[in-house]
């Protein structure tokens, strides 16, 4: 149970608290506050997954978020997660972990094959083999690439976790707790200033909790603790760790990504595994510091070597050993502080430094603990397979681009620092354009898009001093332009190490005769060699290259090897970096989880669902229920075990030989008020409605501007200026952004309002034979003959005691009336109607019904208005005034609306009066003939005709109304069917209209 | 997301709102004779411009206004907002 690389005291991890978790079936402990990768490392385990393309031996090579390797497949709280970046997911009790890429194990894998066959895979190669012949692609090489090379495996099991999202506003986000972040949150927090400080690490402070550095003689992990301490007890701030601001949108829109219970042992119920933040914040600070570059040389991607900022950082925070015979590798002093905490811990570092022999504090520091510093040195090749064992190191000529003095050195770490890369991405996502800082040999952000500002380290200031001063004074300005208020702060005293200059030293040469591959990619797998053929092949744009390449695509968007890429580009092709400049970084900065993005809009939550007032009595009445839009309607009634099919035919034939009735609140209904409101109609509609008397409803059809059938309904003159206009259920909310519209623009001068009342009223249709008989019972006092409530008439009467509306209209086809109460009423009237129907056959009916009902009766719907039909397509020409102006008039002249051969409505039964007609389905002369076969129309909608007991349809065809009595075919590739059927009229039944006026 | 000042309500999230194309778009007059041209310019023909444009939004989800928005189809900053009956220059 011991661990090996462990040390006795360093570290901030809780060693009062064990934590038992496996890596590949093998049982380990490591402590609280650890991370899968510091524990792993502490057990001496280093090798973890297997390389993307060449299946080599892969180890840890960061300690955040720029780790490119410890990809892991885990499991912990009851799921399995893929592509768990090994640094970042802190150790739980019970986790298990398992590696990547590899088959049938880490330690053996089949597909390290390829590393000896690497002459198979150079840059582009998936281009160049896989595309020939195209038909092998989705059998053969898909699959086999798929099962090679794939990270880890999505779950398929529902996710049973929650996900939160929260929508915030602040004067200031921070996004990044180090010290210059750490300045600007406590000075704008000072000013009074709504701040959110976000820190994407579970400890706040960043560097501080790693440099050697004092403030105010504070320690910088003591002062960091003080600044959070404070920032925490203030009412205006709010701080957030494990919290990473990944994306940065339009109008300083910016989204972070919270792991809020990952790390827990226990939750309860209700906590979110993660939750997303859109942050809309006035001013933004981009305090997110700079990644360690890599130095690239042979074989770089062995197990154990590690960024030496990451070896410091998991002996200081983890208090864990990378190795216990350490070399380092650089082009700068940051890697002597590596050393220095090394050799504090009785391990004694051998220092390779690129540069020639100089001084500075830190080297002078080193020096003087008697560490072994070899100038003008590098490491050329890295030996071992699944762990270093040792490396060849030589001295390096003046040049830079030979070596001489070649030895082996034994090692089992190699710590590499190539410098500070800023992490613009935030900034860059922003719309700032980058810029070139030569001194840094980096890009930082150039003048500010939108209301961004990047301090410290982000910004390309790599000392304390600056960090913080500058964190200061930004955070203090751009919080007082906001709250008018300045409070003074003094900046503390610093005590940092002072750096001497690095060396413009990125990539070392290869030894004589020997070939070893250098990485610049790991996730991906590209080396030095790929970027020189991309070249060589005439790849020139940094973008082509990357995309040929597949450099800085992998999941880590090339944190540590972007700017190494770049510069072998520029070295090669003879160019400055910022002639080749830079591929675009997009969000999210780290991958989160889909869970997150969804949130709380999954199943049943996903869109909101509206319920009729009458709901509960058709879910206790087995309805079966159709989303129509977001409502739910009854789609039939079920009785015993009946089909659909049996179910709406009986509703349907019930309503024809009896009375039915339905439920038709979800249509849409918008109450027209003003002196103006028939002058509105009048222009809205294309029929006639100046001399549409009080008491009276009329059916109006509304277009378009380009001529298309907007929608249909009815509308009723309630009194004077009073309309009560109902829409389709689909088109309901359209239809009122397009009356607004014409009030508000371009009609301001017509005195009318309207507004939607369709969830004031529950609606019910009575309809069939046998309706008046009914309604006379439920309105005994009032007169319900044929004169006194004719076709189109309007009444308002009591019903059993509660305010009514009845409408004598009828979409059903049969004599029939609508009746509304208000909504609180719908239940009451809906029961009381079923208990007065029964004596006449009442029975309820769903929409399934009701389309059976109005197909077989020609009345178009949705299928036939379907944005491509103009009033003549659909025979309601008879409803377009030909004296009056209206929406969408002017367009029913074009030429192709009037060509004789237009489309029209139509009917048609099969032959053979039996084979249902698939809606969808194409009309066609000849069903064998050369495909493309020509379309002569398609099927809008069908049923089965429960008047004439054989199927019908409509469609939409071609010359429709000079092809009645001809026969054709209607085919659906899709259902595999081809009918013959004979076209006839779309009126069905009761072509006069006589019922609904009986 | 864009951030988006609706004359009656405030600054509010580009959610709320629904798109409703380019404002300076002037419908002929209702009864009044209009050549084809004319009218096949005001239903089909519009500009698609880079840079600045006045375009309609309906604040949907709030007060359901209609509103003028100026703004840079490029990089989404928005110059100004008005009222349907207020004029952008
Ligand atoms: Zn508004």
């Amino acid at each position: 149970m011991s661990q090996p690389f462990r040390l006795n005291k360093e570290g901030l991890i809780n060693r009062n608290k064990k934590i038992s978790f496996t890596f590949n079936g093998k049982k380990l402990f490591g402590y609280e506050g650890d991370t899968i990768a510091s524990a792993l490392i502490a057990n001496g385990i280093h090798l973890v997954g297997r390389s993307f393309k060449y299946h080599r031996p892969r180890g840890f090579f960061g300690a955040g978020v720029e780790e490119p390797n410890a990809k892991l497949q885990v499991e912990f709280n009851g799921h399995s997660e893929p592509n768990v970046n090994a640094t970042e997911m802190e150790l739980v009790e019970g986790l298990s972990a398992t590696s990547q890429n590899c088959w049938p194990s880490v330690n053996f894998d089949v597909g390290a094959i390829n590393n000896f066959l690497k002459m198979f895979f150079p840059a582009g190669f998936y281009y160049k083999t896989f595309m020939w012949p195209k038909s092998f692609w989705y059998k053969i090489y898909e699959p086999f690439i798929r099962k090679a090379a794939g990270l880890g495996v999505a779950s398929i099991e529902k996710d049973k976790e929650r996900y939160e999202h929260k929508f915030e506003y602040c004067d200031l986000l921070v996004t990044g707790s180090g010290p210059s972040g750490l300045a600007s949150a406590y000075a704008a927090a000072k000013n009074g200033a709504k701040v959110i400080l976000a820190e994407d690490k579970p400890r706040f402070g960043g560097t501080l909790l790693t440099d050697d550095v004092s403030i105010d003689n504070l320690s910088g992990k003591d002062w960091a603790e003080k600044i959070i301490t404070e920032l925490k007890s203030m009412p205006n701030v709010t701080v957030k760790n494990r919290s990473q601001v990944f994306g940065y949108y339009d109008h300083n829109m910016l989204v972070m990504f919270e792991r809020v219970s990952d790390h827990l042992e226990t939750k309860s119920k209700f906590t979110p595994r993660q939750r997303l933040w859109y942050i809309r914040a006035k001013e933004t600070i981009l305090s997110t510091g700079s990644i360690e570059r890599p130095i690239v040389f042979g074989n770089n991607d062995t197990p154990g070597i590690f960024l030496s900022a990451a070896a410091k950082e998991y002996m200081k925070v983890y208090g864990v050993l990378v190795g216990k015979k350490p070399l380092i590798f650089t082009n700068n002093d940051s890697a002597y502080e590596t050393a220095l905490e090394f050799k504090k811990n009785n391990v004694e570092p051998i220092i390779l430094d690129t540069r020639e022999e100089h001084s500075s504090e830190l080297i002078d520091e080193a020096k003087a603990k008697g560490i072994d510093i070899r100038f003008s040195h590098g490491v050329i090749v890295a030996n071992g397979y699944k762990k270093v064992k040792s490396a060849k190191i030589g001295k390096l000529n003046k040049d830079k681009n030979s070596f001489e003095k070649i030895e082996t050195i034994e090692c089992d770490c190699i710590c590499v620092s190539g410098f500070w890369t800023p992490s613009v991405h935030l900034a860059s996502q922003s719309g700032n354009k980058l810029k070139y800082e030569e001194k840094i040999d980096a890009f930082i952000p150039d003048k500010k898009k939108q209301h961004e500002t990047s301090v410290g380290a982000a910004n390309g200031s790599f000392t304390l001093e600056e960090s913080l001063k500058h964190g200061f004074e930004n955070g203090s300005n751009l919080s007082a332009k906001i709250t008018e208020t300045k409070t003074e702060i003094s900046i503390p005293n610093v005590n940092e190490k002072k750096y001497g200059a690095h060396d413009k030293f990125w990539c070392m040469p290869l030894p004589k005769n020997e070939n070893p591959k250098r990485f610049v990619d790991f996730q991906n797998d590209v080396s030095v060699s790929d970027i020189e053929i991309a070249l060589r092949e005439g790849y020139r744009s940094i973008e082509h290259v990357k995309r040929y390449t597949t450099l800085g695509m992998a999941t880590d968007q090339g944190r540590t090897s972007n700017l190494n890429g770049l510069q072998l580009v520029s070295n090669i092709e003879n160019k400055i970096v910022p002639e080749v400049g830079h591929t675009t970084f997009r969000p999210p900065f780290t991958p989160i989880t889909i869970g997150t993005i969804v949130g709380r809009e999954v199943g049943m939550e996903y869109m909101p669902t509206r319920k009729t007032p009458m709901h509960e009595w058709h879910e206790k009445n087995n309805a079966v229920f159709v989303d129509a839009g977001a409502w739910k309607r009854p789609r039939y009634y079920k009785q015993g075990s009946e089909t659909l099919f049996e179910a709406s035919k009986r509703e349907a034939k019930n309503v024809r030989e009896n009375v039915g009735i339905c439920d038709v609140t979800t249509l849409g209904k918008i109450d027209i008020k003003g002196p103006d409101a028939a002058e509105f109609l009048n222009r809205v509609y294309t029929n006639a409605w100046m001399k549409l008397p009080v008491g009276k409803a009329r059916y109006g059809l509304m277009l378009r501007e380009d001529g298309i059938v907007m929608d249909d309904g009815t509308t009723t003159r309630i009194s004077e200026n009073h309309y009560h206009m109902t829409t389709t259920t689909a088109q309901a909310a359209n239809v009122l952004s397009h009356l607004e519209y014409y009030l508000q623009i371009v009609w301001p001068e017509l005195n009318v309002n309207v507004v939607s009342t369709t969830e004031q009223w529950a609606g019910a249709a009575i309809a069939g034979p046998k309706s008046r008989e009914m309604l006379s019972k439920l309105y005994p006092d009032l007169d319900v003959s044929n004169e006194a409530l004719p076709f189109m008439g309007y009444k308002e009467a009591e019903f059993f005691g509660v305010p009514s509306r009845i409408f004598r209209i009828s979409f059903s086809g049969e004599l029939a009336y609508e009746i509304n109460v208000k909504s609180d009423h719908g239940m009451f009237m809906w029961e009381k109607m079923m208990e007065v129907g029964k004596e006449f056959g009442n029975q309820p009916y769903g929409t399934e019904a009701l389309s059976t009902l109005r197909i077989e009766m020609g009345h178009v719907a949705g299928p036939e208005l379907d944005g491509r039909t103009i009033p003549s397509d659909v025979s309601l020409n008879g409803l377009v005034s030909k004296k009056k102006d209206f929406i969408g008039k002017n367009s029913l002249g074009r030429e192709a609306f009037n060509v004789e051969s237009r489309q029209k409505i139509v009917g048609l039964i099969p032959i053979d009066r039996k084979s249902s007609i698939p809606e969808g389905s194409h009309i066609v002369q000849d069903q064998n003939a050369k495909l493309p076969n020509p379309k002569l129309g398609h099927v809008s909608s069908s049923c089965w005709s429960v008047e004439n007991n054989n199927p019908f349809s409509l469609a939409i065809m071609k010359d429709g109304k000079n092809m009645i009595g001809k026969k054709f075919f209607a085919v659906s590739p899709l259902k595999n069917k081809s009918i013959e059927v004979e076209v006839i009229s779309s009126h069905y039944v009761d072509p006069e209209g006589k019922r609904v006026r009986s | 997301m864009l951030y988006i000042k609706c004359p009656y309500c405030g600054l509010r999230a580009q959610k709320e709102f629904s798109y409703g194309g380019d404002a300076t778009v002037k419908r002929p007059n209702i009864n009044e004779e209009v050549s084809s041209e004319n009218w096949d310019n005001f239903v089909y023909m519009r500009k698609s411009p880079r840079g600045k444009h006045i375009e309609l939004w309906q604040h949907i989800a709030g007060c359901r206004q209609w509103i003028k928005v100026q703004r840079d189809t490029a990089t989404h900053e928005i110059f100004q907002t008005a009222k349907v009956t207020e004029e952008i220059r």
